[in-house]
């Protein structure tokens, strides 16, 4: 990935633009993936795979723009084949003695297998990027104007993020998830199906997760490649325990980790060489420093969904 | 006699992978290709001839070692996936020792030295996510996960820079080893000597596990780990001991990749044995001997892909779409133990039920 800012013309100036623009662009794919992991999660399974679904979505999303000139269409089929992932991992998941994470990795493997081999032909051909948002119109300036132009995803995961706030709080279905990850027996004696409550979380957060994947191949950086996801879908795991699994926190800290992985590439810019690669290890560092910091022997995380991961 | 349970652990991994072959070929014939044709190019390119069976054994060797990094604390309960963190730093290890001594020690002492420094390095790696979870009770799974990225990202970094060989033009490198302390292939063979390491590793490991008071204690303490500090077991030590040996099998991996096959650390270090060796560990149940034999299979799957890109025009990445399908088969086989009525026991003998191990689950 490039910098997305020509610093140049802005010297300094431009280091905290680009992070900014980074946090809006490099931050789409984060949020979406999170708040699909926080669903996930907050029903008690974990979806490692979503890395898979990331690359699947954002095939599905170029090749189905590229094929009917429509990236609208192809945002939707990256939430179809989502869809599709999810099922596999929701149904695979919950058979007896079957590990999550294991399936997880196996989805990655299978995930980015089907991504690349049916996206080898997209590779070279160039599709219709999603319209952008222009905030940025009142500069004179080009590289404001690129940096501020942000993608209705953007702006959609921002609006998803209180939402699946009040869905956990204040709904009937967002009860129903929260007390199948907290308490499968106590959801039980309610006469919830927890299988069928799983289901459709992880198959809810694999579509979003196939949506972030468009917002990779459709937005930013806009093309289809092999190498077009650096990790975001298995970071995802790590950011929704640093959000303490609260969608509100899923969008400040996607913020933060895109805003982070642009802070490499911009100070390359300003002719800061040094040490590019560790400042695009900061999210990982930053998470691995806060939970060691948070986590306690003593008490488990607060927020925590209370069956996360066992096997009832 | 327990035979029916014998039968029953050799069938369903077996039907396992026939399953995924028969998906497979569905989806070869979906695309296009014709379904026997790639299977028998498959059989020919991995296990066809002894020339061939050769490079299957090549692709084993690391993901033997990396499979143990996985296998070995989920004995404890522990679900580890830094597998390719570790790798990574033990071949950065084992490459700076071997640039370190150059040629002023036989070649056979480096090669000792270069192992060493990259078990120590991989097990001070995945050592420090067993003691962060005895000691902060971190979850290890993340931990691991996020290490493996500190890892690349270190890899990335000395490589670029302070490392790098300026020869290396297009592909960062650092310098390479010198051509005499390189791992050497076994006699008569292609193989190089790393698959060896592998074998040793995993034998060691069953025996560590399955025939030591030790391997006793690790396992007591995976099943219940209350009974197991009820009984006065140090866990956290064994937590610890358990994760840095795991670390090392998978750091050993790394200085096989760099002595035996890259001669220099470069990106081409973390191609996919550490996730790989994540799945032959799930797939063989943690049970290191199971891991040689799955090992085999997933290395003449990775060794098949040149061959379906030549003669099938199918790109590289059905390989990987052949591995998922045979993984996620393989993982749902696991449930069905017991389930099948043929493989159920008679109930006239009045044993206990027998327990199935569990597969180890996050906390």
């Amino acid at each position: 990935m490039t910098a997305p800012a020509a610093p140049e013309v802005l010297g300094w100036w431009g280091v905290p633009l680009a992070i900014l623009a980074g946090m809006m662009r490099g931050g789409t794919p984060f949020l979406f993936v999170s708040l699909g992991e926080c669903i996930t999660e907050k029903s008690g399974k974990i979806n490692l795979g979503l890395e898979g679904t990331l690359l699947t979505g954002a095939m599905s999303a170029y090749a189905i723009s590229y094929l009917t000139g429509s990236p609208w269409l192809g945002v939707l089929a990256a939430g179809v084949s989502g869809v599709g992932l999810g099922l596999i991992h929701g149904w695979l998941s919950q058979q007896p003695r079957v590990n999550d994470v294991a399936v997880g990795i196996a989805m990655i493997i299978f995930g980015s297998g089907i991504a690349f081999f049916l996206g080898k032909p997209f590779i070279q051909p160039s599709a219709p990027p999603l319209p952008t948002i222009h905030l940025g119109d009142w500069s004179s300036i080009p590289a404001v104007q690129a940096a501020l132009a942000i993608s209705p995803l953007f702006v959609l995961g921002v609006a998803i993020a209180p939402l699946l706030k009040w869905f956990f709080q204040s709904t009937r279905w967002g009860l129903f998830i929260r007390a199948v990850g907290d308490s499968p027996d106590a959801a039980k004696a309610m006469g919830i199906s927890i299988f069928n409550v799983r289901m459709l979380s992880v198959v809810a957060g694999s579509f979003l997760a196939g949506i972030g994947g468009a917002s990779l191949s459709l937005y930013y950086p806009g093309v289809w490649t092999e190498r077009i996801s650096s990790g975001q879908g298995l970071m995802a795991v790590a950011l929704v325990i640093f959000a303490k699994w609260n969608p509100m926190q899923c969008l400040w800290a996607s913020l933060l980790f895109g805003g982070a992985q642009a802070l490499g590439p911009a100070l390359q810019s300003v002719g800061i060489k040094e040490g590019y690669y560790l400042f695009n290890a900061a999210p990982y560092i930053l998470t691995l420093l806060i939970m060691i910091l948070t986590c306690s022997p003593k008490r488990t995380l607060t927020g925590v969904p209370g069956a996360l991961g066992t096997d009832n | 006699m327990n035979w029916r349970r014998t039968l029953e652990s050799i069938c369903l991994p077996v039907g396992a992978i026939l399953a995924g072959l028969v998906l497979f070929g569905i989806f070869c014939s979906l695309v296009g290709a014709n379904p026997f044709g790639v299977f028998g190019s498959i059989w020919k390119a991995a296990f066809g001839s002894w020339s061939t069976f050769q490079n299957t054994l090549i692709r084993a060797a690391p993901l033997m070692l990396s499979s143990l990094c996985t296998a070995l604390p989920a004995r404890l309960g522990l679900v580890i996936i830094g597998n390719e963190g570790a790798l990574v730093v033990g071949g950065l290890a084992a490459v700076s020792m071997g640039l370190a001594i150059g040629t002023s020690l036989p070649p056979v002492g480096v090669q000792a030295l270069m192992a060493i420094a990259g078990m120590v390095a991989g097990g001070i790696w995945i050592g420090a996510a067993g003691a962060l979870r005895h000691y902060r009770a971190v979850n290890e799974t993340i931990s691991s996960l996020l290490l493996n990225y500190i890892a690349i990202a270190l890899l990335n970094h000395l490589v670029g820079g302070p490392m790098r060989d300026p020869n290396s033009l297009n592909k960062p490198s650092t310098a390479p080893l010198d051509a005499v302390n390189m791992l050497t292939n076994m006699p008569g063979t292609r193989v190089h000597w790393g698959l060896l390491f592998g074998l040793i590793a995993c034998v060691l490991a069953y025996f560590l596990i399955q025939r030591t008071t030790f391997g006793f204690a690790a396992r007591t303490a995976g099943g219940n780990i209350r009974a197991a500090r009820i009984a006065g077991l140090p866990v956290g030590k064994l937590t610890i001991i358990v994760c840095a040996l795991a670390g090392a099998c998978a750091g050993l991996a790394g200085m096989v990749e760099v002595a035996a096959v890259q001669g220099a650390a470069n990106e081409s270090l973390n191609v996919g044995y550490g996730y790989g060796g994540i799945l032959v560990a799930f797939a063989a149940r943690h049970n290191p001997l199971g891991a040689v034999l799955v090992s085999l299979l997933v290395g003449g799957i990775l060794a098949s892909g040149g061959i379906l890109q030549r003669s099938h025009n199918l790109p590289d990445a059905t390989v990987l779409v052949f591995e998922g399908l045979v993984f996620l088969v393989v993982l749902y086989s696991d449930s069905l133990y017991g389930k099948l009525p043929f493989f159920k026991e008679k109930p006239v003998d009045a044993s206990p039920p027998a327990v199935t191990p569990k597969s180890p689950s996050p906390v």
